[in-house]
């Protein structure tokens, strides 16, 4: 029998898009739900739930939408995962749960995401609902960041009846959900909802506090929390250390991207902060945090071509299949095999140009990829007036280099036991991009889990 | 929401706000500054601390009006709040055990050296300060100072006090007095603490300045406020602001202060076509 296709997304239309930061994907309807979920096999093994970091009970919940009971498929998501419209629009499901889906041999996986996505749409627009606040247990806990680590680390805490409080070093909470992923591709508003209802759940959350700064760790403990959940994140952008990244018109994506999504520069000069970009713009790297900062750029008004700049091929790029499609529908130029060497500039001091060499794809390296090497005498200019570094990240040392005793791993970040998150400090749990570095959004969730569970054994005998 | 306690005028365009921030003024010290937002579309404009007090939880910030989020900050008073207040950030600066510090500021720059001399002058040190301003109703923290230095030596623009000229004049003059000085710290604008560092230079008179390169987080997390300091790239925010004056790049820094110039005559036109 012939493996019936995956039901569609519907999106906005590539031209119309390049114009505002609405969402790109718009969602299942209903009966586009029920028949991507009626192609499912309800296998006796579900393999699909391997592949999810997190074991969201992908085949129960798909056979309660395929009987219409979408209530029954959030809850049934939501015991594993509490943050489901923000994972069905952002986990790299074709490197987890659909990659393991049984029908992926066939090339048509059932659209995992896509159900998640539509019953926590559905959930969500019908109003919030808080489940009931739990009896409080007396001890108090203390989160520090307020990423998807941390937030799940704090819905799993006050679920158990902790006095949970948040420390978050910006005015805005939700940690790259908010300040690094676009409003097109993940509207700030389901960040939002999902904050608010821990806060009707008790969290406290407390923003403009800089752990490492404002208190430190030890100060926290003095305070009478009894454990302390770093979710601190990978936020440090890295730079090529190439001649002209000083130059003005260079950014990294961090800050380009949080001038858009944090401080909404898109809509400067209604809000404050402005964000200087000119026609022509080049992205360098080619994971999500590029495709989102070229996308982000194209929608600008004043942008004419961007171009994302990778030294590899497009087989290589990191990021996912979808971000990499909905970005060429949008007209972004890919300028593979092509290493940045160089950033021109003018006598004023703004880019002009990035000098680059052309690479051939050589022996793999130690990632198993094929080492890029260049070719000789190959060097050439892409005129561009704005150069966007999107390199990776690594992890800020401002919480680690005021914690004495807190252990580091050799790359910055910090160091855990693997089954708990328990760092060198007792008491002190860590997880997310601040242990794994860049990482992804199921997964920092999922540490922030892991560390709940260790954090309540370890406090049940106190 | 952090509440205003006090405001004085300090010039037509310069006023010093003493604000509720328990948490912050718990940890301030000399050299760092804060980041604050007013309303939810306003930008984070990072604001040296000019003076704390931990008992009564207060931080002392002392702002110029120059463009739209510090002309919006100079129009609250007493009883309003401020909306975010983020600090301490930066590394604190590292302040001489002994001998003779001369204490240089310019402009709004006067207010923050002042918790450098003081805490130099509670260390023993002997401060000489230095302040100038286009005139002498712009004259800053000159009473503060006294307090806290050995003297304090006066340059206008105008004349209309003490030195006619500039802060560096009077600088080059102690110099030469053959007095043996040790450190000089200069915080105003870039322009200025650049003469200085050249000033001192020959002298190779330790010397240190406060950048204030544009900036959006505030903790490591952007790569804004990037200056070249030795020919190495650093992170005014977390590594600095205070930096050796004599490696750091201004001529770079100043460029890149210019950034959003455009941007910034913008914003400042539309808010005073809303004033009027
Ligand atoms: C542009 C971009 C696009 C991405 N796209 C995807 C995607 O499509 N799918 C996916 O799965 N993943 C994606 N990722 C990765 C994913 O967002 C991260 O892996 C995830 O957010 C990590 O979560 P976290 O909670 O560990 O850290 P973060 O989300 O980084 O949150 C850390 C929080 O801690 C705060 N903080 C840091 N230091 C301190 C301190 N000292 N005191 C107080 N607070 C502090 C920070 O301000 C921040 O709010 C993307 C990342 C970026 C940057
Ligand atoms: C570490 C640090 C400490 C500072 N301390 C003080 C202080 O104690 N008192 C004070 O009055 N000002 C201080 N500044 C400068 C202050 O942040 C800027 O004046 C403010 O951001 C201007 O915002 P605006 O919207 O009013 O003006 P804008 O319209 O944004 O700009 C007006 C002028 O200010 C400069 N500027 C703009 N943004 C910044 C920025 N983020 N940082 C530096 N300069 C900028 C521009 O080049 C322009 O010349 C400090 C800056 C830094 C980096
Ligand atoms: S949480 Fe992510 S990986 Fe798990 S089922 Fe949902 S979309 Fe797939
Ligand atoms: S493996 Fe695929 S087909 Fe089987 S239950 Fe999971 S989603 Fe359905
Ligand atoms: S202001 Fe963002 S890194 Fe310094």
């Amino acid at each position: 029998m012939a493996v019936k296709t995956r039901v569609k997304m519907p999106a906005q239309d590539p031209l119309l898009r390049i114009r505002n930061f609405s969402e790109v994907a718009l969602g299942y309807t209903e009966e586009m739900a029920i028949e991507e979920a009626s192609r499912c096999l309800q296998c006796k093994d579900p393999v699909c739930q391997k592949g999810c970091p997190v074991a969201v009970q992908i085949k129960d919940f798909i056979g309660l939408i395929r009987k219409g009971d979408f209530d029954g498929a959030i809850d049934k998501i939501k015991e594993t995962n509490s943050l489901p419209a923000v994972c069905g629009r952002v986990c790299p499901q074709e490197e987890q749960c659909e990659q393991s889906c049984i029908l992926n041999k066939a090339g048509r996986p059932i659209a995992i995401g896509r159900l998640e996505r539509y019953v926590a749409d559905r959930a969500l627009a019908r109003g919030l609902t808080v489940p009931p606040r739990p009896a409080s247990n007396g001890k108090k806990v203390a989160v520090v960041g307020s990423g998807p680590a941390g937030l799940a680390a704090a819905g799993d805490l006050v679920r158990r009846g902790y006095q949970v409080t948040v420390y978050e070093a910006l005015h805005d909470l939700g940690g790259v959900l908010i300040y690094g992923i676009p409003e097109f591709r993940l509207p700030k508003k389901i960040v939002r909802d999902e904050v608010e209802i821990l806060r009707a759940q008790g969290v406290d959350f407390q923003t403009d506090v800089v752990v490492g700064k404002t208190i430190t760790v030890d100060e926290i403990k003095e305070l009478g929390y009894q454990a302390v959940f770093l979710g601190t994140g990978a936020g440090l952008p890295k730079f090529m250390d190439i001649p002209g990244e000083s130059l003005n018109g260079v950014f990294s994506a961090n800050e380009f991207l949080t001038r858009i999504n944090l401080m909404k520069a898109y809509l400067f000069p209604e809000y404050d902060t402005p964000v200087k970009i000119g026609a022509r713009v080049a992205v360098v790297g080619a994971g999500n945090v590029a495709m989102d900062a070229a996308r982000s750029a194209r929608r600008l008004p004043n942008v004419e071509e961007v171009y994302i700049v990778y030294r590899r091929s497009e087989a290589e790029m990191p990021a996912r299949k979808e971000e990499l499609e909905h970005a060429k529908e949008e007209g972004i130029v890919l300028k593979t095999l092509t290493n940045p060497v160089r950033i021109l500039g003018n006598d004023a001091g703004w880019v002009t140009g990035l000098e680059c060499h052309r690479m051939e794809l050589g022996e793999p390296d130690a990632s198993g990829r094929r080492r890029p090497v260049a070719v000789k005498g190959s060097q050439f200019v892409i005129e561009v007036d704005t150069v966007i570094m999107a390199l990776g990240t690594s992890p800020n040392p401002l919480v680690s280099k005021t914690t004495p005793g807190l252990q580091t791993q050799d790359w910055g970040g910090l160091a855990v036991e693997e089954e708990t998150g328990l760092t060198s400090r007792e008491g002190v749990y860590a997880g997310g991009d601040a242990v794994t570095g860049a990482a992804t959004v199921i997964l920092a969730m999922g540490a922030g889990k892991k560390a709940a569970a260790a954090i309540h054994e370890y406090l049940l005998g106190k | 929401m952090f509440k205003i306690l006090q405001r004085r005028d300090l010039t037509p365009i310069t006023k010093l706000y003493v604000v509720q921030a328990p948490l912050v003024a718990r940890k301030a010290q000399p050299g760092q500054f804060v980041i604050v937002r007013l309303d939810p579309r306003g930008e984070r404009i990072p604001l040296t601390i000019a003076d704390y007090d931990r008992e009564k939880g207060t931080v002392t910030i002392v702002i110029q009006e120059v463009g739209k989020t510090s002309r919006d900050l100079g129009r609250l008073t007493a009883g309003d709040s401020i909306l975010d207040f983020t600090g301490p950030l930066g590394v604190p600066a590292q302040l001489a055990e002994k001998g003779i510090v001369v204490c240089v500021g310019g402009g709004f720059g006067v207010a923050p050296i002042y918790p450098k001399a003081k805490a130099l002058h509670a260390k023993g040190v002997e401060v000489i300060s230095i302040i100038g301003a286009r005139n002498k109703d712009l004259l800053i923290f000159e009473e503060e100072l006294q307090q806290v230095s050995q003297e304090v030596l006066v340059a206008t623009d105008d004349g209309s006090k003490g030195h006619h000229g500039l802060v560096t004049d009077v600088l080059k003059q102690l110099i030469n007095s053959g007095r043996k000085l040790d450190e000089v710290i200069a915080i105003g604008p870039m322009i200025m603490m650049r003469a200085v560092a050249e000033v001192t230079r020959p002298y190779r008179l330790k010397t240190w300045v406060s950048v204030d390169p544009i900036m959006v987080d505030g903790t490591g997390m952007c790569g804004a406020c990037r200056v070249t300091v030795g020919g190495q790239v650093r992170f005014a925010c977390v590594d600095g602001p205070v930096f050796d004056g004599h490696l750091v790049d201004f001529d770079e820094a100043l460029r890149r202060g210019k950034l959003y110039a455009e941007e910034q005559k913008l914003a400042n036109e539309r808010a005073q076509r809303e004033v009027h």
